[in-house]
This record gives structure tokens, sequence and C-alpha cells, in this order.
């Protein structure tokens, strides 16, 4: 069964903040690469299944983990951003959230400044998350390298942040720090309040919708 | 929608790449110091001059800001190695690694691909000769075979990083590296020839095409840099 590529609402619906230009590419190019990518390994990888070719199947696990983890963050991304006009983009728009946040950090003001200076850190390509643990209601900002997804056992990913060079360069150059700075106007607190309230599983539903 | 803003942004990347940059041109002699501090090097070329395989836009972008905050980033981090030292907070001083590794990568990287650069008028693309170009029919069978295998490895690169031609310092012999993020190539490889995978290295000339840069650089590659290197 082979993963497809879900739509966006519009490429412009993020500007002034993120350009239409800059999602087109980063939607139909690079988000496809990784499913077209995924696809083939994944095919791959059953033939070598059905073969019993296991160096075959060990082989491809790389592959597989930075094509697959392409695919589940960028559909993670997608759905946690907003159109800046919407009330979707107020942290109004997560009540609890924002109070575990509050909790954990003093307000907002220093959560995202804690954040930004993750997301700052990061040496190469990656990503920035904020993560609840399954069952708590403990919050964490984590980044992780690459493509690597949240996926172990028992972390939510509440909301990410892509800092592949692809999501902003072409509007903001080497000048990531205003990226950063302008992602808060357009973070989809709603999704975000739905996937803290939420499971793992709940959080990767949208995965199975694109098979 | 996309296309216009693709075009507009195609157009604004050829007028800065026209000749208005005032490039200072000095020897770019290694990686250099002035009282102990790093500095950035010069480039013995125009931002414009590897057009049309790298633009000017991008090369003022890589070389005057992305260069440039490696070095002021190492800069700090020795700084702050020092402090340690003085203090010494052994500790402290393990901690500042990545930043080192990371910073100073990044200035060593950057200096050795500007050298391994230049324009078709300064004899970028000409192919190597002597024991260079023996060494790399000796072991990849011919110039084009090399390249297409160093193709393939920056093509293969999972996320930022670097394809090295280096030579191993213990038998003499050349392999393909590849190394994440700015991890430099020293201890047992020595570098000969570097190209920089990340995407602010090509991405406002080539977007998502990066086999397109992969295969436009060799036009700009200055094999008598990488003679120079190779024992
Ligand atoms: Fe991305
Ligand atoms: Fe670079």
């Amino acid at each position: 069964m082979a993963c497809n590529l879900t739509p966006l609402i519009s490429p412009q619906a993020l500007e002034p903040h993120i350009s239409a230009q800059i999602m087109t590419l980063h939607h139909t190019k690079h988000h496809q690469t990784y499913i077209t990518n995924l696809n083939a390994a994944l095919g791959k990888l059953s033939t070598a299944v059905s073969t019993s070719d296991i160096t075959t199947q060990v082989a491809l696990q790389p592959a597989i983990r930075f094509n697959a983890g392409g695919h589940i963050n960028h559909s993670l991304f997608w759905l946690n951003l907003s159109p800046p006009s919407s009330p979707d983009a107020k942290s109004s728009a997560a009540p609890q959230l924002t109070s575990a946040i509050n909790k954990k950090w003093g307000d907002m003001e220093t959560f995202k400044s804690a954040f930004n200076t993750q997301l700052l850190g990061i040496q190469g390509s990656g990503w920035g998350w904020l993560v609840k643990e399954e069952g708590k209601n403990d919050l964490r900002i984590m980044t992780t390298k690459d493509q690597d997804p949240v996926v172990e056992a028992g972390l939510v990913p509440v909301f990410g942040v892509d800092m592949w060079e692809h999501a902003y360069y072409l509007q903001y150059n080497n000048v990531k720090a205003d990226y950063v700075k302008e992602i808060w106007s357009v973070i989809n607190w709603k999704v975000a309040e739905e996937r803290f309230l939420g499971a793992q599983k709940n959080a990767f539903g949208m995965l199975k919708a694109s098979m | 929608m996309a296309s216009t803003m693709l075009r507009t942004s195609a157009l604004r990347s050829t007028i800065r790449a026209t000749p208005t940059v005032a490039s200072k041109r000095a020897r770019l002699a290694g990686v250099s110091f002035v009282r102990g501090k790093a500095t950035l090097p010069d480039l013995p070329y125009d931002y414009g001059a590897l057009e049309p395989a790298i633009n000017g836009k991008i090369m003022e972008l890589h070389h005057s800001k992305h260069h440039n905050t490696y070095v002021t980033s190492y800069n700090q981090a020795i700084e702050k190695l020092q402090e340690a030292q003085q203090a010494q907070d052994i500790a402290g001083q393990i901690a500042l690694k990545p930043l080192i590794n990371f910073h100073g990568g990044g200035h060593i990287n950057h200096t050795l691909f500007w050298e391994n650069l230049a324009p078709k008028n300064q004899g970028g693309g000409e192919p190597p000769s002597g024991s260079l170009s023996k060494a790399i029919d000796g072991s990849f069978g011919s110039l084009d075979a090399m390249k297409q295998k160093f193709n393939t490895a920056l093509a293969g690169i999972q996320g930022s990083g670097w394809a090295w031609l280096v030579q191993d310092t213990q038998t003499g012999s050349i392999s393909i590296k590849t190394y994440a993020n700015q991890d430099p190539v020293v201890g047992q490889f020595r570098p000969i020839l570097g190209i920089d995978a990340w995407e602010h290295a090509y991405y406002l000339q080539y977007q998502n095409r990066k086999a397109e840069y992969f295969s436009a650089v060799w036009d700009v590659v200055n094999w008598k840099a990488a003679e120079k290197r190779f024992k």
C-alpha cells in the first residue's frame, strides 16, 4: 500500500510569514520526494520480506527511517500550521495546553524564547518539537536531526517546526532568527490542543488517511 | 502564482549577481589568523565569477553571511574555551567541543571549498593532471567515473553535509567520503576536494533540484588546488 501526498489548503495561506513559493516547493517537491522514496524503499522491503532476504531488509532501514521520517514530520507540520488571520493561530485556541506551558515555563513568551533558542542551536538540518509525555501533562522541547521523527513510545508531538534550510531560505536567506520569530504567527494552536489532549496514535492518525 | 514568484526570484538573483558587488581580491592562504582570531578569508574571484554554475547571490550570502557566522561563532567558542582553561574548568572545556567542531569545521570546510573552486577563465573545470590524475584513474577508472561516484555520494547525504575526495595519510590511497553537517576532514584523512551539500549552497538557484547543482559544480572545480593538497 502506497503513501500519497495530502493536498494543502492553499500555498498562499501562510503569507506573509511563509511565502507561497516556499510552501509550493516544500509540499509538492520536498515532501513528495520523501513519499516517492519511501514507497520505493517499502516496495523493496516487501520483496525482501517475501524472499526471506534478511540482509536486504536490514540494509533498507536507513532509507526507510529517513524517508518515512520526512513523510511523518511534514504531515505533522502542515497540520500544525494555520493561516495567521484564523482564530486557530491564537494561543487562546489551546486553553489547556497554554496552562501546561505556563506551569512549566512561567509564561508563553518565556516558552517561545526557550523553543527558539533550541531551534537556533540545531547544527545542520533538523526539527524542533514541543512534546508531551503520554498519560502525563508534562511538556518538553526536543530537537531531532535530519528527518528523525518523534515516534518513541509514550511521546506525543504537539507541534513541530522544520529547521531545514529549504523551509525558509527563499524568503529569509541566512537569517533563520527571523523565520523562527515569524513562525509563531502561523502555529495552529487548535491542532496543538487536540494533540496535547490526545494519545500518540491520534497525532499520527493522518498518516493512515494518506495511505 | 508560484511560477510568478519563481520568475521574480530568479530575476532578482540575476540582478544582484551582476558586478555591483564589490569584491576584494587577496591571497587565500589557508585558514588565516589575526592576533589569534580566525578571520574570514577574501575570495580569490568575484561573487559572480562562478556563474552560471553558481550564481552571485548564492556566493555573496554563502561567503559574507554563512562563512562569516562560522568564523564569529568559532571565535566566541574559543574565547569561552580560554576562560574555561584559565578557570581550570575541565567539564566546561569538554562541553564546548561540539561548538568548536561545528563552527571550526564550518570555517575550515568553507575555506577549502572557496579554494577548490575557480571561474572558468582561471582554470575552473580543467581536468586534473599529474599524479592526482593518475590516482583518480587508478582508483575509479576515469575522471568521469569518479565524478559520478562523487555525485551519488552527494545525493545520498541525509540532511546537511559535505562530500570529499580524501587521501588516506597512511596508505596514500584516495576515496570519496561524506561528512555530516560541518564535520571537518581531520585525522586519518587529508581533504583533497570538497563540495558543500548544504541547501544554502544551491537553493536560491536550484531549489530542490540538487542533482543539477551537483552536475554543474564540476564546471568550476579548481583541480589545481586539489593537486596541491594531494601528496
Ligand atoms: Fe522540510
Ligand atoms: Fe556552506
